[in-house]
């Protein structure tokens, strides 16, 4: 069964929206679940996280970033076109509840993810206070889905082109140090940045979700790919997470695992746009 | 008996027709199947060798009993269709069973000839058909059965599924598998590997059962695009089967194992088999190639693992296997494929930890010497550890192949079919019936890792009694009759008095 792009929209350099048919996915996804993808018959199988999806309409809305060959190669499709697989919606729900003050920290392309998260704890009654952070003003996305959902929105860039100068976790040391009441913290994006703001939560106690970007294959608990230890316990984020307690993963572990096919990736891209430059020159 | 087929039982001779094979120098290099197969004069000259006993035991190895000496008698006489259609009155998938099945354990040991001799190759006979007729494009297009306007869901398109989905749309079903991967045919497709089960195989038996009026819908997770109380109520199937398998890998949780380079199994295999990760970058999946690649279990899977890593060009593939080789698990057809294409086997031997570098790659696997010891509840002898035996062995990928158990997915999700301490679906085994009314289960899913076979033979016992349940769904008590059967709803053989008297004689 192909899966229709309905529509593609830059958002900055290198990062694009894409609103995706696939309607028992949409119907069934919860905050915080991801798909996992493939574009074409000799395609690999990525995850990505959800963004929005429209239960009437059977859509999904998904927004990456351009690092490796198939995100590239995503990032050339347009409206129209069809993916050969999408499969989901896959790893556990958030857990939704009312909180108190719940301080949400974005960093690249963890920041749709958030979305239906923030989205289901305001409905429920929590205190939003939403950090958004980039290398610069223009790599910001999707600050119009946050603005109408957050009680703050507070934008970080680490160029100063945007909000305050420097990173989401120094917005947020002055969150904690500021001695306001904060009940949970949830960050998603890099995994440097997820560590950092796990370290900076782990002396108040706070409790503090983290949305784990492993490596993956199926998706579904058959490869062990994705494995993480947390709390010194194998565990695989495609079923036991994508959230985990940012208090007992070990980041360092979850940064070597990522770099594992580095190599590979680079000359897999480098292939990919030889490949293109080529047929544009002869197109 | 009748007198034309007496006078066609065989001259049995000692040994079995050999079955041509790549030279393993050749065959490492690429990822080509192995054995070439039968002919036709190859497959007549074996099939002579059956005695055609008239109450062949070869049959009761069979958990899909296939009526072997039947077919094997059409074999003689060269109606090689004739004989694949006999086959497929009870096995859909005769091309994949000829080549996976452990005919050593199953209808080859009971072959009469084996006492003294080596036993009818059923196995080789059974794939030539197969390929003989697919290859001669024989076979005629199936006579489609009236619909009886049921309909049954399946989950998993593993060996279980796809035997189950054939018998009920044969009966007028109509049968839907939901498959979670891309691509049909669960562990014969991301597990077996391409030299030992080539996916043009697979794939042709899948298709002959899509000509039946199997639907197979991919890209579908039950359990977490639609739970099993959705198939049911709102898809409105009449009932539901489960064959999901055991694709939950096993870890031995020794210090180090989430090292870089160190796989499981299902995901070494899964790069490599389905996902085509040695033709990279043609093919976008990657997989790490080891010079020196460890495999820790000595079961099928890790011959495949092993083989594979050859192929993917490793200096040296290991076995690791902590019992001795009388123990390992392994077809001794697959362990003689591995030795003779170089695989080397470090036995006795258990892992106990791993060390990386500071990039955290694999470098070394600590090893530890073991002795055998009293039986353990498997009935083979423990390992006991030799203290002070320890050492290093240099390693850039490990393979742990140590078993897989079944997924959660399902009983997380549908907590009202319950499982069993080891994390099995609790299934009647004669009827497949759980503990919830309405779905049936079968093959690895409520055995633990086993065989293709056996799945299959699950399936059949499972379809039977799902078309008694589907027909008589009113019946007081049914599910309470099918949860507790001590039978199975297979019709019986036929034995005839007069056949009874021959095997007698």
């Amino acid at each position: 069964m192909p899966y229709k792009i309905l529509k593609k929209e830059t958002l900055a350099p290198r990062i694009k929206l894409m609103e995706i048919e696939a309607p028992y996915v949409a119907r069934a996804a919860r905050p915080g679940q991801f798909i996992v993808l493939r574009i074409h018959e000799q395609g690999e199988r990525i995850p990505i996280t959800i963004g929005k999806a429209d239960k009437e309409r059977g859509v999904l809305t998904i927004a990456f970033q351009e690092v490796g060959k198939t995100t590239y190669h995503l990032g050339t499709l347009e409206a129209g076109d069809e993916l050969l697989d999408v499969v989901g919606p896959l790893g556990k729900p958030s857990e939704i509840d009312k909180f108190g003050t719940v301080v949400a920290v974005g960093g690249g392309i963890g920041v749709p993810l958030l979305y239906p998260i923030v989205k289901a704890l305001k409905e429920v009654g929590n205190r939003i206070i939403m950090i958004e952070g980039a290398r610069s003003a223009d790599l910001l996305v999707l600050e119009d889905w946050f603005r109408p959902i957050v009680d703050e929105l507070r934008i970080t860039t680490d160029d100063g082109s945007r909000g305050r100068k420097g990173f989401v976790s120094d917005e947020l040391r002055d969150i904690l140090e500021s001695g306001q009441k904060v009940d949970r913290v949830i960050a998603v994006g890099p995994a440097i940045m997820m560590k950092v703001v796990s370290e900076l939560t782990r002396p108040y106690g706070i409790p503090t979700i983290v949305s784990l970007n492993s490596i993956m294959v199926d998706g579904t608990g058959m490869c062990g790919a994705c494995r993480v230890e947390v709390d010194g316990k194998t565990m695989f984020a495609c079923v036991d997470g994508p959230e985990m307690d940012g208090h007992k993963v070990d980041f360092d572990l979850l940064m070597k695992r990522l770099d594992a096919y580095k190599a590979m990736e680079k000359e897999s891209l480098e292939l990919f746009l030889k490949t293109k430059e080529a047929s544009n020159a002869r197109g | 008996m009748p007198e034309d087929k007496k006078r066609r039982r065989g001259k049995p001779t000692p040994k079995k027709t050999p079955m041509r094979e790549r030279e393993p120098l050749e065959r490492i290099k690429h990822f080509l199947e192995v054995p070439y197969g039968y002919s036709p004069e190859e497959a007549v000259q074996e099939a002579q060798r059956c005695l055609m006993c008239p109450r062949p035991f070869c049959v009761e190895g069979c958990p899909v009993e296939i009526d072997i000496p039947g077919f094997i008698d059409l074999i003689v006489q060269k109606d090689f269709l004739g004989a694949l259609l006999k086959i497929k009155e009870t096995n859909s998938l005769p091309a994949i069973c000829g080549r996976v099945c452990p005919q050593e354990d199953q209808c080859e040991v009971k072959c009469v000839l084996s006492k003294r001799w080596e036993p009818v190759a059923i196995g080789r006979l059974e794939r030539f058909v197969a390929d003989y007729v697919a290859e001669h494009a024989l076979e005629p297009p199936p006579t489609l059965p009236e619909p009886n306007g049921y309909k049954v869901a399946i989950v998993g398109s593993g060996p279980a599924g796809l035997t189950l989905a054939g018998m009920m749309a044969k009966w007028g079903y109509k049968a839907v598998i939901y498959e979670a991967l891309h691509e049909p045919g669960g562990v014969l497709t991301y597990g077996i590997p391409d030299f030992r089960l080539p996916p043009e195989v697979t794939r042709r038996e899948i298709n002959d059962l899509k000509k039946l009026g199997v639907e197979i819908i991919t890209d579908f997770v039950v359990g977490k695009t639609a739970t099993v109380d959705q198939l049911l109520n709102e898809f409105g199937y009449d009932a539901v089967f489960l064959g999901t398998g055991a694709g939950l890998p096993r870890f031995m949780n020794i210090p180090g194992e989430n090292l870089v380079g160190i796989y499981s199994a299902n995901e070494f295999l899964t790069r490599v088999n389905l996902m085509k990760a040695y033709k990279f970058p043609e093919y976008d999946t990657p997989v790490l190639k080891g010079k020196r690649v460890a495999t820790i279990g000595a079961g099928n899977v890790s011959m495949d693992a092993a083989r594979c890593a050859l192929r993917l060009g490793a200096e040296e593939s290991i076995i690791v296997y902590r019992r001795s080789a009388e123990e390992m698990p392994a077809r001794i057809e697959e362990i003689h494929h591995a030795e003779e294409e170089g695989v080397k086997f470090h036995l006795l031997t258990l892992p106990i930890e791993y060390k990386g570098d500071e990039r955290g790659w694999v470098k070394k696997i600590v090893l530890q010497k073991q002795e055998l010891g009293e039986p353990d509840e498997s009935g083979r002898r423990r390992p006991v550890p030799i203290k002070g035996s320890e050492y290093e062995m240099d390693v850039d990928v490990v393979v742990v192949a140590i078993g897989q158990v079944p997924t959660p997915l399902i009983h997380q999700s549908q907590p009202d079919i319950a499982i069993t301490k080891w994390n099995t679906i609790d299934a009647n085994y004669e009827t497949g019936a759980t503990t919830k009314p309405g779905v049936f289960a079968g093959g690895d899913c409520i055995r633990g890792a086993a065989t293709v076979i056996l799945a299959m033979g699950d399936a059949r016992k499972a379809a039977y009694a799902m078309d008694y349940y589907i027909k008589n769904k009113n019946k007081p008590g049914i599910w309470e009759e099918l949860r507790s059967a001590k039978e199975s709803f297979v019709p019986k053989r036929e034995v005839s008095a007069e056949e009874e008297e021959e095997t007698e004689a």
